[in-house]
């Protein structure tokens, strides 16, 4: 008996498009917060701003981003049915975007309803979006390693949400509640399954199918593309034990698993740009682009660890967790995300506006859709504002322009994708009219 | 060994040798190569999907009984291709690179996900459903279609 597939379940365009055209706002918010609060947002990584920030840029612009994404994606990869995807974006949109907004200003004023009103947004959000995910990923009948990553990466993301939701929780109710952890194993845990456990994953797993076929890469070798998931689960489990109670003394072999989880990463950097550098399709756009820079950043990241925990003279300094964010964030994360925005948004424009126009009125195509000098312009400006971000990590002064550097950035990409999403609906409307057209005049 | 899973695997990627080989041409500016390199990779493309419509997806139906599920989404991801290299053809002809390279663009990524859905999801059902059968359509298909990749 052959599972039934229908392939045809790509959702309406504005399920992914409402995540992909709120996300870059929020980034622009996170960078207008820096430039407001100046270097006290840059104190520490437990500075109010320092929060507020990368919970803007991890939530409301990565997730929504993957969210989105996800939904269009497990479609195509999976030809799984996404569950009334409809419905669940409806739902699942204003609760992520208000359950990040709610966390960033319960950061800045310290205030625990807020914690509370973000750890009831998220808990409902994400409840509702990794059920039907799972429900999807688990009875696609597809075959290959990207299916077995997506399921870790959404473990993942479970993990993040219930150990988020927890922290959350417990900022909220202070003086009620008496957690058996510590805040901070409980925020060391969160942040690794955020981070590499779900984010990471996630892009290894996309990586694996969107490397090869953008630029026609030889595809990742067999060995590796088992090695990394299942590395990174390992390692993942392994640093989560300091949950356990009575771990005392864990300290050595716990900073042991966190090199070899920063060994894995350097490893798919490397590997990722080494296949790259052997596309067959020559041409560098803008994609490759950020995907390169995103792996280079990926690589520096794991360089300043191993750096970090050879000298704590640096590792030590207040300051060196937010050199660390900044390269994974912006460096690595927001890079890749744009990139892939900048080809998914204009394909989904040309996959939908063919199926309604058919070859009567065939679409403009993908490289009409966004101009190649703003996708281009706008890559300067983000990689330039990273490196001012990391400049002010050094020299605090600086937050205020690295701070409007990174928000005209997001904005300058807020106005791409906009622009794409006119294109859309200005060719959309013509298609709606000759059809209309057509209808009154084969009327007697 | 003539499985579905074997032979069209490979000749996807074979197109794609074509697609860059034309794509460079463009770029370089080069239109006498660049005309009959598009028309190869076209005549492959055309070929691939002959082969697939004639022959893997009818047995396929057959065996399954069922000709509304995934190989008539294949048939109409094909349809959306077809206009496309009709574009190519077309910039190639009045030798405009811009059209060239934006209708590429579009193909290239139509191409790879639908590939990837074919890989990853309907060639082993074929194979799995057409049992016996498989070998003997293999062997059908593999004589419609060029053997350029090593």
């Amino acid at each position: 008996m052959q599972p039934t597939l229908s392939f045809e379940q790509a959702p309406p365009i504005s399920v992914p498009f409402r995540f992909f055209l709120t996300a870059p706002l929020f980034g622009a918010a996170a960078g207008l917060i820096l430039a407001w609060l100046g270097p006290a947002a840059l104190e520490s990584r437990w500075a109010p701003g320092a929060l507020a920030m990368t919970h803007l840029i991890v939530v409301d612009f990565m997730l929504q981003a993957m969210c989105g994404s996800l939904l269009q994606f497990v479609a195509v990869v999976a030809g799984a049915n996404i569950w009334r995807p409809h419905l669940v974006a409806t739902l699942v949109h204003p609760l992520i975007t208000a359950g990040a907004v709610f966390l960033a200003t319960a950061f800045l004023l310290e205030e625990q309803l807020l914690f509370l009103l973000a750890a009831g947004a998220f808990a409902a959000a994400m409840g509702l979006f990794l059920t039907v995910m799972a429900l999807a990923l688990l009875r696609t009948p597809a075959r290959g390693m990207p299916i077995h990553v997506l399921r870790l990466a959404l473990l993942g993301l479970l993990l993040t949400v219930v150990l988020g939701v927890t922290l959350a929780a417990t900022l909220g109710m202070q003086e009620s509640v008496q957690s058996v952890w510590s805040l901070l194993t409980l925020i060391n845990v969160h942040v690794a399954w955020g981070l590499a456990g779900w984010a990471l994953m996630l892009v290894i797993g996309v990586s694996y199918l969107v490397v090869p076929m953008f630029q026609l890469t030889p595809a990742y070798p067999p060995w590796l593309t088992r090695a990394l998931p299942a590395g990174l689960l390992l390692v993942l489990c392994l640093w989560s034990l300091q949950l356990l109670p009575n771990l005392a003394g864990a300290q050595a072999w716990q900073s042991g698993v966190a090199v070899a989880g920063v060994l894995l990463a350097g490893l798919y950097a490397l590997a990722t740009l080494w296949l790259q550098a052997r596309r067959r399709r020559r041409q560098a756009d803008v994609t490759l682009v950020f995907w390169r820079g995103a792996m280079l950043s990926l690589l520096a990241f794991a360089v300043s660890w191993l750096a970090f925990d050879a000298l704590p003279q640096f590792g030590n300094h207040a300051r060196a967790p937010l050199w660390l964010g900044v390269l994974a964030l912006p460096g690595v994360f927001l890079s890749v995300i744009i990139g892939m925005l900048y080809k998914i948004m204009p394909f989904l424009n040309w996959l939908h506006l063919q199926r309604q126009g058919g070859t009567a009125m065939p679409p403009p195509n993908m490289k009409q859709m966004i101009p190649e000098g703003a996708q281009r312009g706008q890559m300067r400006l983000h990689f330039a504002a990273l490196a001012l971000l990391l400049a002010a990590v050094l020299w605090p002064a600086l937050a205020l322009p690295a701070g409007l550097a990174f928000s005209a950035s997001c904005l300058w990409l807020e106005w791409n994708l906009v622009g794409a999403a006119r294109v859309y609906t200005r060719f959309r409307d013509r298609i709606r009219a000759a059809a209309s057209q057509a209808a009154d005049s084969a009327r007697p | 060994m003539s499985f579905p899973t074997q032979i069209l695997p490979d000749h996807h990627r074979h197109c794609d040798d074509l697609f860059v080989a034309a794509e460079e041409a463009v770029q370089r500016g080069d239109w006498a190569a660049a005309a009959p390199a598009f028309e190869r990779m076209r005549d492959q493309m055309q070929a691939h999907f002959a082969a697939e419509e004639d022959l893997l997806f009818p047995a396929f139906e057959t065996a399954t009984g069922n000709s509304s599920g995934p190989t008539r989404v294949m048939r109409l991801e094909h349809d959306q291709m077809r206009p496309l290299l009709a574009q190519l053809e077309a910039a190639c002809a009045a030798r405009d690179a811009d059209a060239y390279s934006g209708a590429a663009e579009t193909l290239l990524i139509l191409m790879q996900q639908h590939n990837m859905k074919e890989e990853n999801i309907l060639y082993p059902m074929c194979d799995q459903a057409l049992g016996a059968e498989a070998q003997r359509i293999g062997a059908q298909m593999s004589a419609l279609l060029e053997k350029g990749h090593a």
